[in-house]
């Protein structure tokens, strides 16, 4: 009985131990390409991807999705990404100056807007304009962080334009990338929030548009290839990609608009 | 680096609500811990091995999981958090108490681990010793039980203030890291890296590393000196 036991124990050891071995190694004839792209292009990116692997066999497309800032921070310190799509021409600027980035790759790839939204339903507080931040019954505001989320950066902006930020700052509260502040404002646990048009497109039945704002620098996402990326003719035809009537449609219809 | 300028403008304001927030979570988690620690090495509840699983948890679960269970619970549409914004016009999220509640249900299963090992472990003949020089119930745990399972009980909890300051995840998806409010010195770290201010980040981690090593060096000096049970 031990010796059946010990048998199947060292059968058990043996199938993990190629299971392991299966997981370890890359599968074979399979090109990665590793994009990091801002948190709000997530299904907008991942449809465009599944296009792009559809178009070239053989290649898969790796998404990490993040705030801006912290996706420049990773390719700083040298995640192995092949192309970056920032929320923000300056978070790009960024990378640029930190001389990781191929600067003669950089095309812009789509336009976006902030806007104001407001819990669809279960919201206390009356919020009709970007004023109405400042009133009695508006207790939480959720904006990103403005150090490495640009909706968050952008907000700012609207909120100093509008002379608003002063008033507004002791209700504010930071997400970590504007996919929270969508989700804070969904889940009620906020009055309002600022995120781009194309966030709020995605739960029309969850957060309400109050309406889009001006006063803060042009929301355009740059794409560019990582100067470190060992597969500089994919990347570079990756970011072309973007700028393709097919991937620009998807784009559009995931509620940004056109470079 | 220019350190001074660093040093003048460093913000200590995370470091203390760090250690606010240990010290109430741990305090919550040792009342709760000690409790159920006895409860559970000896009474014979009903469901007890469930319960105690079940109080364990938040050792294993990531602490994401535990965030979200925090935030559909006490969120403002949450079962309690529903009521509590009715009732009290209060709220956990955004809200260092948050911080407090879920580093308390972290820091709970180190406690009780430690408590309900303790119980069990000590001596019986003298709890009833005790009870036949007519001490009362509750002074029999006091004045024997107690005092004979605090070493254990001791060590769990110092772990659990340990595991308390070092909570993130839960912290961040429930308090949110609103700086100078819930901005824990875990989370001053994290805002610093995504920024890219690295200078902040360091300095950061060298004070949280030093808050450390003197609570490690401090516990150290409680937990040594143990006098021999006779």
């Amino acid at each position: 009985m031990t010796t059946g036991a010990a048998r199947s124990r060292r059968g058990f050891i043996a199938a993990a131990g190629w299971a392991l071995l299966a997981l370890a190694l890359p599968v074979a004839a399979q090109q990665t390409l590793s994009v990091s792209a801002a948190s709000s292009l997530g299904e907008a990116m991942r449809a465009v991807s599944a296009r792009f692997e559809a178009a070239h066999p053989g290649v898969r497309v790796r998404l990490n999705l993040g705030a801006s800032g912290l996706l420049v921070q990773q390719v700083v310190h040298g995640a192995p990404v092949d192309v970056f799509v920032s929320a923000d021409p300056e978070a790009l600027q960024r990378a640029v100056d930190a001389g990781v980035i191929a600067a003669d790759s950089r095309r812009d790839i789509a336009r976006n807007s902030l806007v104001l939204v407001v819990p669809a339903t279960g919201g206390r507080a009356d919020v009709r304009a970007l004023v109405d931040l400042t009133g009695p019954t508006v207790r939480r505001v959720a904006i990103g962080k403005p150090a490495s989320v640009p909706a968050g950066r952008y907000a700012m902006q609207v909120l100093d334009a509008a002379g608003l930020s002063a008033q507004v700052q002791p209700r504010l509260v930071f997400g970590d990338n504007v996919r929270q502040v969508l989700d804070y404002v969904a889940r009620g646990e906020v009055d309002a929030g600022f995120v781009y048009r194309s966030d709020a497109a995605m739960m029309p039945e969850r957060v309400r548009t109050v309406g889009v704002l001006g006063g803060h620098s042009p929301v355009v996402y740059p794409a560019a290839v990582v100067s470190a990326s060992r597969q500089q003719p994919l990347a570079r035809e990756f970011v072309a990609y973007l700028l393709s009537p097919e991937a620009q449609a998807l784009l559009v219809r995931h509620g940004f608009s056109a470079p | 680096m220019p350190l001074l300028p660093l040093l003048r403008d460093f913000d200590a304001a995370p470091l203390a609500l760090t250690l606010r927030v240990a010290v109430f979570a741990t305090a919550i988690a040792l009342l709760l811990g000690v409790a159920l620690g006895w409860l559970f090495a000896r009474t014979r509840l009903p469901g007890r091995s469930v319960l105690e699983a079940l109080c364990m948890l938040p050792l294993v679960l990531p602490p994401t999981v535990l965030g979200y269970g925090l935030l559909v619970v006490m969120g403002r549409r949450g079962v309690v958090g529903a009521w509590l914004h009715e009732h009290f016009d209060y709220s956990v999220i955004f809200h260092w108490h948050g911080a407090v509640l879920a580093s308390a249900l972290v820091a709970l299963p180190l406690v009780l681990k430690g408590a309900s090992t303790a119980f069990a472990q000590v001596d019986r003949t003298l709890e009833d010793a005790a009870r036949t020089l007519n001490q009362s119930a509750l002074s029999v745990f006091l004045r024997v039980t107690l005092p004979l399972a605090w070493p254990g009980i001791l060590a769990g909890t110092l772990l659990a203030f340990a595991r308390a300051m070092g909570e993130f995840g839960a912290s961040l998806m429930v308090a949110g890291s609103i700086p100078g409010q819930t901005q824990t010195a875990a989370m001053a770290v994290y805002d610093a890296v995504q920024a890219g201010r690295d200078d902040v980040a360091a300095l950061l981690a060298l004070a949280i590393s030093a808050l450390s090593v003197a609570i490690l060096l401090l516990s150290n000096r409680l937990l040594a000196p143990q006098p021999p049970v006779r």
